[in-house]
């Protein structure tokens, strides 16, 4: 029975491993805006020091690679929307594989390209002056993992409440971006104003940012383990979340 | 035996009941059709039967296992959907492979039942090409081809042919009747008639919910019983000639006397014997058809309502 479970979680992992390899060029244009905001901010800000850290890039690439996962994997959860437009969740609904198997395999195959993503933006960076501790990189695959599987999550969540393509834009623009500007990926929090603390508290995006700054600058607002546990918790909050939403669908 | 047995299923939508106490059985190896107008519960009932609904109440089995058993029914059927369910960024092979490892075939096997399907349906050609290119009769002759490389004991067809043009159509019913002769039981829903009576074994005609009524083809026809025979004469006729004969029931001449129209048993058999003892009386015939009841009239007949899919 595990072994089956297994088997139908690699074969619609490797559908989206097929789709990704298939629309490189998707995969590099939705690289393109993680990437302005890099260039942009991190030039435009040149000089600016947050938390202690004297460069602004350094503080700017953890929360531009958390950027590139929360759009890739909310976007992943929000495509069970195509998937049933063009039909073909109906033929994975007859499938002999349980809807366990369905969610672990989309959420596989988002967290996967949230990773070619997030170390994208990570190596992309070092030209443009970025300068981890070398072991930062491997350290900062759990939290990029945690970060995808939370968004998918919240990607199914929201693709079973907007039911079509039309709120599409309404997840994006009062969802995604407000939680993006929460987040301290390009700010720190304790900058805002004291009213919205507690939103940025709640947010997942906010961990994950912190975890990544915590393993790659060592500076982070949280400690390392605190972060990781944080996320934990959220990403298995949300693929429950995620998981009754998407058996509604 | 029987591959599909269903008991008292009902199944409510917002109070109106979309299955009003559904029995039937379906033999194994046969085509059966549901046939029935649009809104008349067919959708409902497939889904059912392919578990992706659950009755309110009543029993429903496939391949001898309850529907409540999702996943093991699952394993034993096919279904194609009205609405084409394949992943259009992939290729024609792709999607053959990833329904193949889907329903846990080998490797080996794969590739054997993969060839074979391709080139059944005709689709060698187009292996490598994204099914997003492909025209609404192709990804239909790719859904099948879906079926032949897992082969399930029982084939569930939502209005197989709607909307593809007759050559496609006719190339799909083949499909269809040469699974039947792989040992495959066929369940399908139709609006056309003419499909029921051209392919089916069974037929079962459902309205409202209800399943009005159950047989073959040529059962549910017989049971009407009825021909109507036209003929038309260069000149009137007396009554008598005609209606000598045992198959005649009615006889409607028109006021010039030169049409009539004859409502017989056996409208066939009728024509011969009626053109000889006409012509012994010297009467020259100008035109004679004759129309067997299909299963358009049957449905009239016993909804008293006009058949609205055709």
């Amino acid at each position: 029975m595990e072994s089956k479970l297994l088997l139908s979680i690699y074969v619609l992992w490797l559908r989206e491993m097929k789709r990704l390899i298939r629309s490189k060029s998707r995969f590099v244009s939705s690289l393109a805006m993680p990437l302005m905001f890099l260039i942009f901010l991190g030039s435009g800000f040149k000089g600016v020091q947050f938390q202690g850290v004297t460069s602004y890039i350094d503080f700017l690439t953890p929360g531009i690679a958390g950027m590139a996962v929360i759009f890739s994997s909310t976007f992943a959860g929000l495509s069970v929307l195509w998937d049933r437009e063009f039909g073909f969740l109906k033929e994975i609904a007859v499938a002999p594989v349980s809807n366990v198997a369905v969610i672990c395999g989309r959420i596989a195959g988002s967290a996967t390209t949230s990773v070619f993503q997030a170390m994208a933006i990570l190596i992309l960076s070092v030209p443009l002056g970025f300068s981890p501790a070398t072991t930062g990189i491997v350290a900062s695959l759990p939290f990029i993992v945690l970060m995808a599987i939370t968004f998918t999550g919240m990607g199914l969540f929201f693709a079973a409440l907007i039911r079509d393509f039309h709120g599409f834009g309404l997840v994006i623009n009062f969802v995604i971006f407000p939680l993006f500007f929460l987040s301290g990926a390009v700010f720190p929090i304790s900058n805002l104003p004291s009213v919205v603390l507690p939103v940025a508290y709640l947010n997942p995006l906010f961990y994950g940012v912190d975890g990544l700054r915590a393993v790659l600058l060592k500076n982070s607002v949280l400690p390392a383990w605190f972060d990781l546990v944080a996320s934990l918790i959220f990403s298995v909050v949300t693929v429950i979340v995620g998981a009754k939403a998407f058996d509604r669908l | 035996m029987y591959s599909i047995v269903v008991d008292e299923l009902v199944k409510r939508y917002n109070g109106t009941k979309a299955l009003d106490c559904v029995s039937f059985k379906v033999r194994k190896g046969c085509i059966f059709a549901l046939l029935g107008p649009n809104g008349a519960g067919k959708t409902t009932l497939t889904n059912i039967l392919t578990t992706l609904i659950e009755p309110d109440s009543g029993y429903a089995e496939v391949a001898g296992i309850s529907v409540k058993e999702k996943i093991k029914v699952r394993e034993r059927i096919g279904v194609v959907f009205q609405e084409p369910a394949l992943d259009t960024r992939l290729t024609a092979r792709e999607n053959l492979e990833f329904h193949a490892m889907l329903y846990g075939v080998s490797k080996k096997e794969r590739e054997k039942r993969i060839e074979k399907a391709l080139e059944l349906v005709g689709l060698k050609e187009w292996q490598d090409v994204l099914v997003e290119k492909f025209s609404g009769g192709m990804k239909r002759k790719l859904e099948m081809a879906r079926v032949f490389v897992h082969t399930p004991e029982v084939l569930f067809l939502d209005e197989p042919t709607l909307g593809l043009d007759i050559q496609t159509r006719r190339k799909i019913w083949n499909y269809i009747k040469m699974l039947r002769s792989k040992g495959i039981t066929i369940f399908m829903t139709t609006h056309y008639i003419e499909e029921a009576e051209n392919l089916c074994d069974m037929v079962a005609i459902i309205d409202r919910g209800k399943i009005v009524k159950i047989g073959t083809v040529d059962g549910l026809r017989r049971e009407l019983g009825e021909d109507t025979v036209y003929i038309e004469l260069f000149e009137p006729c007396r009554l008598e000639v005609i209606e000598k004969f045992e198959e005649v029931m009615e006889v409607n001449i028109g006021e010039d006397g030169k049409t009539i129209q004859i409502i017989a048993s056996k409208g066939d058999e009728l024509i011969p014997k009626l053109l000889s003892s006409l012509s012994r009386s010297g009467i020259k015939v100008k035109a004679v058809s004759v129309k067997t009841p299909g299963l358009e009239d049957v449905f009239m007949k016993l909804t008293g309502r006009k058949f609205d899919g055709v």
